[in-house]
């Protein structure tokens, strides 16, 4: 039996697809239970969302208003605390898991693995380095649990058709009070979360200008697709950060990708490369980008882009 | 503030495209540009605009590694930090072995902020500035994009996911610096000449109590899989044409 304590991402409302992916790769793990762990201030919602997904046996439910904002230096503490009956204990690699793992790994005393793309044995896992140019085979020491972030963009979510049982869990861990949540400010958007769309529209600087950027904006409204932009577009400042997509930003696995007016850095390319199918616009036929492109397309981006958007009426 | 303590890690360059090495070895390194960590510089960057302010009288520059990390601890000190201390060793060890060496001239230097980069760009693996924050008991903010002192406070604006979270942290705190908390400066002639007289003080690792912790073997490398190469089209009837064929429209 391998136990897995997994923590739920969540906005405070609902789970974040994140949680469903990082199931997938613990599932991989032989003999693997599954347990999920909601930390918030008001965990009813999120705990039932967490108990519907498949291979998950138990969900624990840790409500308490100091969750609120998801501060590591909050959820560590009470993490640790659990943390005796566990083999793994996962997290996200988004920012949430990121933040949050390494200082739950070394309250614990052990080294974290950072963005599992695979699993290759009970204790040996496959990830990337160097922005994804290079694929580094790790083994876990044994002996100590396994903490590690997932990248979800390798992990297909698994299905909603679970209902395990949700049970309330009082963690007596001492809290600090020298870090408080003051707000989120979350880009208020009617467009799909980058993240979790099914197709996505990206901009690199050749667009120019924020101005311009509404090109890329119009051919996802009608593509009912996500925005994304390379790292030099949101240098640039066209954008805002939480669309880079790239090794320091997203790492995204959209069915589309169209990438309009990227030049394709490696920074970029370890973003995208789990993506289905990969567009490429762009007026320099040398670009990084067509090499990895499935569909390529050499040209004017305020010529072609406009065109697209008036062919897909 | 007194101090501000800023750790700066020997990275190859980020325009150094990295290949594996052809027995799986490890990755090529051999004769290549090495550099600060962008991040790391981009921290030091905001320590230095922070003193500059008058909000702090030092910055002190940290780097664990082999000696040869001093060049970029001297490049640390030319953009304006007051000194630098290496932490020998002879490859860099991992996070947890770093976050205790770390904490070790923590103690021993006493700064009310420490700012590293969010991420090293070679391994990836954004964990250094958290288990300082864990080891040493004090709060992190991680991914900052912005810095506002109020007193024995600080009020970190994060770049996360779904956008920005602001957080208050009480000092001391360590800091994770995001690529938006400023644009580093470049280095002038003149300041390089000054830096070489600036203290470089040299701490083997083994003189600090650090303790053993389980290490994460690395058992194989391997370049990444590659995609195929795709079509190209003439114009957007033809790409309408073959995102149809695909089904994705």
């Amino acid at each position: 039996m391998a136990k897995v304590l997994l923590i739920a991402e969540h906005d405070g409302t609902s789970l974040n697809p994140s949680t469903a992916k990082c199931v997938a790769c613990a599932a991989e793990i032989s003999g693997a239970e599954i347990e999920v762990a909601v930390f918030a201030e008001s965990a009813g919602a999120i705990a039932a969302q967490a108990a519907s997904l498949d291979s998950v046996s138990r969900v624990l439910s840790n409500e308490a208003t100091a969750n609120r904002g998801a501060l590591a230096a909050v959820l560590a503490p009470q993490i640790v605390a659990m943390a005796d009956s566990y083999d793994y204990i996962f997290g996200p690699s988004t920012t949430f898991g990121k933040d949050l793992m390494p200082r739950v790994a070394a309250l614990l005393g052990v080294n974290q693995i950072s963005d599992i793309m695979s699993v290759e044995g009970e204790r040996v896992f496959k990830r990337p380095i160097y922005a994804g140019s290079a694929v580094v085979t790790v083994e876990a020491p044994a002996g100590v649990p396994v903490v590690a972030t997932i990248r979800t963009a390798s992990f297909r979510a698994v299905g909603a058709g679970n209902s395990a049982p949700v049970d309330a869990v009082d963690v007596s861990a001492d809290i600090p009070d020298h870090t408080r949540f003051i707000a989120s400010e979350t880009g208020k958007s009617d467009r799909p979360d980058l993240q979790s769309a099914s197709r996505v529209v990206a901009g690199g600087r050749a667009l120019g200008s924020e101005e311009n950027f509404d090109l890329i904006y119009k051919l996802a409204d009608k593509l009912e697709a996500g925005v994304g932009a390379s790292r030099a577009a949101v240098d640039a400042g066209y954008v805002p950060n939480e669309m880079q997509v790239g090794q320091t930003g997203r790492i995204i696995a959209p069915d589309l990708y169209i990438a309009i007016g990227i030049s394709g850095a490696i920074q970029h390319l370890t973003g995208i490369k789990d993506a289905g199918t990969i567009v490429a616009i762009n007026k320099d036929e040398e670009a990084p980008i067509f090499e990895v492109a499935d569909i390529g397309l050499v040209g004017d981006l305020f010529n072609v882009v406009p065109e697209l958007t008036e062919a897909l009426d | 503030m007194e101090k501000i303590l800023v750790g700066l890690k020997r990275v190859v360059d980020y325009n150094v495209r990295v290949r594996v090495k052809g027995d799986g070895s490890g990755v090529e390194t051999e004769g290549v540009k090495m550099s600060i960590n962008p991040f790391d510089e981009i921290a030091l960057e905001e320590a230095l605009r922070i003193k500059e302010r008058g909000e702090a009288n030092e910055v002190v520059v940290v780097s664990i590694g082999s000696g040869e990390a001093q060049q970029q601890l001297r490049t640390g000190l030319a953009m304006g930090a007051d000194r630098a201390i290496l932490v020998e060793t002879v490859a860099t060890p991992d996070p947890l072995s770093c976050a205790h060496a770390l904490l070790e001239i923590v103690k021993r230097e006493n700064p009310e902020l420490v700012i590293l980069g969010k991420q090293a760009i070679d391994n990836d693996n954004a964990q250094t500035g958290q288990m300082l924050a864990a080891l040493w008991g004090r709060p992190q903010g991680t991914f900052a994009s912005k810095l506002e002192f109020n007193g024995g406070s600080v009020r970190v604006t994060r770049e996360v996911d779904a956008g920005l979270d602001v957080i208050e942290v009480d000092l001391p705190a360590v800091i994770t610096a995001d690529l938006r908390l400023n644009e580093p400066r470049y280095v002038k002639l003149p300041d390089i000449m000054k830096a070489k007289k600036k203290p470089l003080d040299q701490i083997p690792l083994a003189e600090l109590s650090v303790p053993d912790s389980p290490a994460i073997a690395e058992t194989g490398f391997e370049p990444p899989a590659a995609r195929e190469r795709g079509i190209m089209v003439d114009d957007v009837a033809g790409l309408v044409g073959a995102l149809n064929d695909k089904g994705l429209l």
